[in-house]
């Protein structure tokens, strides 16, 4: 796909979005859309790190929550607009990628995952003993009654996590064409021999680091004013950090797309599941798609798509 | 006259064990070193600490007359140092053309406009021009030995190091890496061997280092080294 066709596609997406809610669709769908949204970014965000250079992440809820935490606390001391919030916590969230991407980085393949898991714990534990930000108890967060040019708040925070969502792909795709992502690929195809060959892994690994978390944190910002009611077990939920991992796994993560359909597919299957059937029946849905991806299409809705496709044209 | 590579009281430590213990080695610019020793006696090492993937413990390495002791691997080989692995380590991922493209793209010190190699060139330089859309992973061993030179030689190094490029391969498939090798150096480019294949040795070296249990114990021309009781000893015991 060339870039302008890319670019365009991309605006197009957000502008059909505003122009939805313009139509007078029911609220519930926005309310939906935005929680698969968010799994667009955390997925597209985990992928940068899990998907191109190869280091699973297992803490993406830790990321997700010091940008839900991040808001919090800033709205309580200076009450600022959700834009400012948004850059703030991807801000904190990219920084705290960057230190323990430079504490763990020399560990790899199933060591790194197990300290990113940590982090997430930690973090909880922190958050939970920090009352400002409501501790254990929770805190209630008031939405703005009123919003310029949308009806309702809902429709706002689903206008700004598509725009998120679109953001974090146009940035992965752009590193994946990049210089960045080749000698990422590099890494996780051969890391000792990228470093022998000249690529410098350590500082392309912090880098992929910090951008994934800062996306994760990103996307956690807008949270508080989402479900109005913050605590630690919720932020921190283990559906963020499973979901970041079984999305793009399901979708393909060599490419952009792989972790866009995943989230898409799998983040709508879970929204339909948790009306029709049961909320409680959310993971064991990711659970048990994982595991026949796994055994099925290892590569992918995507990589699948690309093997049939070979063998249609060698026959 | 300087040399190129300067190896200092080379040592290096696994734990307790002493893998390399007070190495000195010199090579002269355009010279085809065979570096040999048995199994175990850190000749990998010893290249590892050259090529950055390992840094020695103490000693110091000198290149081009600049001291490079404490830069990482991927500094060095845009100083000119190059490698190639004994066991190969292809990008599995990709074709064979982009992993040519990985060391011109980030090992190189020439930019894109200017007189760097084209992968194509490279690739035909080392005799892999039929598999440059071969996805990596499917290659055989000698043609995976090949993407190791040619990953190697893409960047145009000072120095290049071989590290068992032959072993597996069968009389014919060694003769080929070994005129491929030989024509490297005959284009200026100074290769230290490390080879068990005692027959590619003695044919490719002008001079040979041996290497036993982390120490050197010999150094000199092929005949005077293979007829040194020490090494015959390391090799056969007594």
């Amino acid at each position: 796909m060339k870039g302008s066709v890319f670019f365009i596609g991309a605006c197009t997406v957000v502008l059909a979005g505003l122009a939805l809610t313009r139509l007078g669709v029911n609220e519930y769908y926005f309310f939906a859309g935005y929680v698969v949204l968010q799994f667009v970014v955390l997925a597209t965000a985990w992928n940068i790190l899990g998907g191109y250079a190869g280091y699973v992440n297992f803490g993406s809820a830790g990321f997700f929550a010091i940008g839900v935490y991040c808001s919090i606390a800033l709205t309580k001391a200076f009450s600022l607009p959700l834009p400012l919030l948004i850059l703030a916590s991807s801000i904190a969230a990219g920084l705290i990628g960057l230190a323990t991407g430079y504490l763990t980085l020399r560990l790899r393949g199933v060591f790194f995952a197990i300290a990113t898991l940590a982090l997430a714990i930690v973090l909880e534990t922190l958050v939970s003993n920090w009352s400002y930000v409501g501790g254990a108890a929770g805190t209630f967060v008031m939405r703005p009654k009123t919003v310029i040019f949308f009806d309702s708040y809902v429709e706002f925070l689903f206008i700004v996590m598509l725009v998120l969502a679109v953001s974090s792909v146009v940035i992965a795709r752009t590193i994946e064409r990049s210089r960045f992502g080749r000698g990422l690929r590099a890494i996780r195809d051969e890391e000792v021999a990228a470093e022998s060959m000249g690529v410098p892994t350590l500082k392309l690994k912090l880098l992929a680091t910090t951008l994934s978390g800062a996306l994760m944190g990103a996307a956690g910002a807008p949270f508080s004013y989402y479900v109005t009611y913050v605590d630690p077990p919720s932020a921190f939920n283990l559906s963020f950090a499973v979901n970041a991992v079984a999305m793009p796994l399901i979708g393909g993560t060599a490419t952009w797309l792989g972790p866009l359909i995943g989230a898409l597919l799998l983040g709508s299957i879970q929204q339909i599941a948790t009306v029709t059937i049961s909320s409680e029946l959310n993971l064991l849905i990711v659970g048990l798609t994982l595991i026949i991806f796994v055994i099925v299409a290892p590569d992918g809705l995507v990589g699948a798509a690309r093997r049939i496709s070979k063998w249609v044209r060698g026959n | 006259m300087q040399p190129l590579l300067l190896a200092k009281s080379v040592t290096k430590r696994f734990g307790g064990f002493t893998a390399l213990d007070h190495v000195d080695i010199t090579v002269s610019s355009g010279e085809r070193l065979g570096l040999i020793g048995p199994n175990g006696s850190g000749k990998t090492t010893f290249i590892n600490c050259i090529s950055g993937t390992l840094r020695n413990d103490s000693g110091s390495v000198f290149f081009d007359g600049a001291d490079i002791s404490t830069l990482p691997a991927h500094q060095r080989i845009r100083k000119g140092i190059a490698r190639s692995f004994q066991i190969p380590k292809p990008f599995p991922t990709m074709t064979v053309r982009e992993n040519i493209l990985i060391p011109l793209e980030f090992g190189s010190t020439k930019s894109k406009s200017q007189d760097r190699r084209s992968p194509d060139d490279v690739l035909d330089l080392i005799g892999l021009t039929e598999k440059a859309n071969e996805t990596a992973a499917h290659l055989t061993q000698v043609e995976l030995r090949k993407l190791e030179l040619a990953r190697a030689v893409a960047v145009d190094p000072k120095l290049l190091i071989s590290d068992e490029a032959m072993a597996g391969l069968s009389h014919s498939e060694v003769d080929d890496i070994l005129e491929i090798l030989l024509s490297l150096n005959a284009g200026g480019i100074t290769i230290i061997m490390i080879e068990h294949i005692m027959r590619a040795v003695m044919h490719f070296s002008e001079r040979i280092v041996v290497l036993d249990a982390g120490q050197k114990i010999a150094d000199g021309e092929p005949n005077t080294v293979a007829e040194d009781p020490r090494v015959q000893e390391a090799y056969l015991g007594n």
